[in-house]
């Protein structure tokens, strides 16, 4: 088999080295499966079931993928400019809440202009909180993976302080909301589907985010400073600003997957909101190799295996940690199979050593 | 085939397993086409079971898998389940998957955050498949018919907790450790107290709120620290009480139990619980939807009704506590015990209730509690 040479190579082995490792993943989860006594081709078949087979599986994926693509952004981001921002859970909750009040205080305008009002709420708010993270590492020197981590405990902190104080809708008992952001505010179903506004939203973050960090000077910057900080600042780069604009865009993406939650599928802001997505997107940053395009397919593995997840509890009486396990071996092997780029000779062109 | 498609026990790793697994794939390899066991059986009514946790928390989402557990072995009904499901599009899919992919149609959404805007939004899409909801307020005319809520009266447990606690108290204190200054939470708060009280009027509860309904690592730090503070009898209100449970016992005092049964865990100080018992409405709602008739939208109970029980008394409880607590029950029964009544004042000292008044069970100003009583150490 010759060799494949150049882009062709580098793109042929980006996509054959994850995609084999999730081939063996499925393989482990399967022993693990004839272990504990079930047949691993019918899990596998309900796997894909569950996640593939149908529309409504593609659509119950894909809703679990939506908010994973801009939470990944908060982290993804960042990263270009070599910052480990694992923050995006708090910067998603305080976005909510602010795009909660703005929705709610704009009663009466019209729809269009609320929608856009409490996008730009929660962006801003978020740009600012992680900002804040970029903003103690550029200033002071704290390392921003621990103050975005312990500023996602003040954000929630703060978020259910007013949301069961100040901001509390009094007619919510026993589930403590803000105001309901009324009719105009919500944002419905893409057309045709069952999945919310969050996917399309994501899916143009992400491109915009691919196109500013791989085809602009501004994107270059930015990874020449990820690359090494000193020969970014030699170069004149304006190594301050890009590390805040960075850690900005990131925030905004994550306040952006808050006001989604908040206008597509509560109608107000409460602790609902903290479901974890901020952390998911993490490991789907981290899996999509910090690539900002990367994140939307490999959302839409992490929601599939989450929706099919529900199918293994349901048919098999499996725990819900089943999927956890597929999860975590998955995620693993794909890490792990880093080590290999560059080591295949298969795909080793004209331009290898 | 089938009969090695059967789910077995899971079993402990061992080498046998492991030939026998992987016999199987060879077995099912063999034999095309595949086909995944499905829920749905055309004669038998599917019902789906959602919980917001772990199915063997000891707690809030244990007592309704009780329940669904008890639905299975009703004949012509299937049960199907899902735990952990948060509050978000999730619960949505998940009830979406029930319908869709196993042919539910009554579906047991057992969160309390699971009803607004989750369900609502589900029932308008299938008006064919009935929602029971735990918990929820149900109303006439601004819900679907094909949505219900249905939930206990579990204050008049935790006020016999209250009554058995202040007769095991020497210290006078009792802890309660809450998740959330909701009415539900405080009515609750409220009737321990005053059945503790109902034996020494010198007794007061220490309340700790911690935020949220599951918060393993602040509810034992609170239970050691109001055991430091003097408390020797101890309760809670959260999803799980298994680490207030087991807190205490480590700490050699007593316990009171709430939403299933936790003496397993605290075999010398658990005194008694307060407990669901899901099995009536489940059942009730499972027989009407059986037989086609109209779902019961509003469905409430208490131990008259058997929507709540007691757990049987623990060794350290005394001769003079069971006998007040138990004719305490035995007028609850009756349905004639009122709670809470006039004059009742707040632990501020501000008249809550008047004199004269009576606010039964079924009194809906107490879905709405919003004050602590006088013996509680806290504010809401």
């Amino acid at each position: 088999m010759p060799a494949l040479s150049g882009r062709l190579g580098r793109a042929a082995e980006a996509l054959a080295i994850p995609l084999g490792a999730l081939a063996v993943a499925l393989a482990v989860f399967g022993l693990f499966m004839a272990v504990l006594q079930h047949n691993p081709l019918e899990v596998y078949a309900l796997i894909y079931q569950g996640a593939f087979a149908s529309p409504f599986a593609w659509q119950n994926t894909l809703t679990r993928a939506a908010p994973l693509v801009l939470t990944a952004l908060c982290v993804a981001l960042p990263a270009q400019a070599g910052l480990m921002v694992i923050g995006g859970e708090g910067a998603l909750v305080l976005g909510g809440l602010a795009a909660a009040v703005v929705g709610h205080l704009l009663i009466g305008a019209a729809p269009l202009t609320v929608k856009v009002a409490m996008a730009g709420a929660g962006m801003l708010m978020g740009a600012l909180w992680i900002a804040l993270a970029g903003a103690l590492r550029h200033y002071r020197g704290v390392n921003e993976t621990i103050s975005s981590l312990l500023l996602t405990y003040v954000a929630i902190a703060l978020f259910n302080h007013v949301v069961e104080g100040p901001l509390r809708d009094p007619a919510s008992l026993n589930k403590p909301s803000t105001k309901p952001i009324g009719a105009a505010g919500m944002l419905g179903s893409l057309p045709g589907l069952d999945v919310h506004w969050g996917l399309a939203f994501g899916a143009i973050f992400s491109l915009a985010a691919w196109v500013l960090v791989r085809r602009t000077t501004w994107g270059f910057g930015l990874r020449v400073m990820g690359g090494n900080v000193r020969a970014a600042r030699l170069a004149g780069l304006p190594v301050g600003r890009l590390l805040l604009a960075a850690c900005a865009l990131g925030g905004a993406a994550a306040g952006l997957a808050g006001m989604v939650e908040v206008a597509a599928v509560h109608g107000s802001a409460n602790a609902s909101l903290a479901a974890g997505y901020g952390y998911a997107g993490i490991l789907v940053a981290f899996i999509a190799r910090q690539n900002p395009l990367a994140v939307v397919p490999v959302a839409v593995l992490l929601g599939g295996i989450s929706a099919s997840g529900g199918m293994l509890q349901r048919r098999l009486d499996l725990p819900d940690a089943t999927v956890l396990v597929l999860q975590g071996v998955a995620f693993m092997l794909i890490l792990a199979s880093e080590t290999l780029y560059g080591r295949l000779s298969v795909f080793r062109g004209a331009d290898a050593p | 085939m089938s009969d090695a498609m059967e789910r077995l026990d899971r079993r402990a790793l061992d080498r046998r397993a492991l030939l026998k697994g992987l016999g199987m794939v060879g077995a099912a390899a063999a034999l095309s086409p595949l086909a995944p066991r499905t829920a749905t059986a055309a004669d038998k009514l599917v019902v789906g079971v959602i919980y917001v946790g772990p199915r063997d928390d000891y707690g809030y989402n244990q007592a309704q898998a009780q329940a669904a557990a008890a639905m299975k072995k009703l004949p012509g009904v299937t049960v199907v389940e899902q735990e952990k499901v948060p509050e978000t599009t999730d619960v949505q899919k998940t009830m979406g998957s029930m319908i869709e992919q196993d042919g539910a149609t009554l579906l047991f959404p057992t969160s309390f955050g699971y009803f607004d805007p989750h369900i609502l939004k589900l029932a308008e899409k299938y008006p064919k498949v009935r929602f029971a909801h735990c918990g929820g307020l149900w109303t006439e005319g601004k819900h679907p018919k094909n949505v219900g809520s249905y939930f206990g009266y579990i204050d008049e447990c935790q006020y016999l907790n209250g009554v058995v606690a202040g007769h095991a108290s020497k210290t006078k204190k009792l802890g309660f450790i809450a998740a959330k200054p909701i009415p539900q939470v405080l009515r609750n708060i409220n009737a321990f107290t005053l059945g503790a009280r109902s034996v020494d009027p010198k007794i007061t509860t220490q309340l700790i709120i911690t935020g949220d309904w599951s918060l393993p690592v602040k509810e034992a730090e609170a239970a050691n620290s109001l055991i430091d503070q003097g408390a020797d009898v101890l309760t809670c209100h959260v999803d799980s009480p298994k680490v207030v449970v087991e807190t205490a016992e480590r700490r050699k005092i007593f316990v009171c139990g709430y939403h299933a049964n936790q003496a397993a865990l605290a075999p010398t100080g658990y005194l008694t619980g307060a407990e669901w018992s899901w099995t009536t409405p489940y059942t009730t709602h499972v027989k009407d939807a059986m037989a086609g008739k109209p779902m019961v939208n509003f469905l409430r109970g208490g131990l008259k009704d058997g929507f709540v029980k007691l757990s049987s008394y623990g060794k350290a409880v005394s001769e003079p506590a069971r006998k007040q607590a138990d004719a305490v029950k035995a007028e609850m029964v009756k349905g004639e015990y009122v709670i809470f009544k006039g004059p009742l004042k707040d632990n501020a000292g501000k008249t809550v209730i008047d004199a004269g008044v009576r606010q039964k069970q079924t009194d809906v100003v107490l879905e709405q509690m919003g004050y602590l009583v006088e013996g509680v150490v806290g504010k809401v």
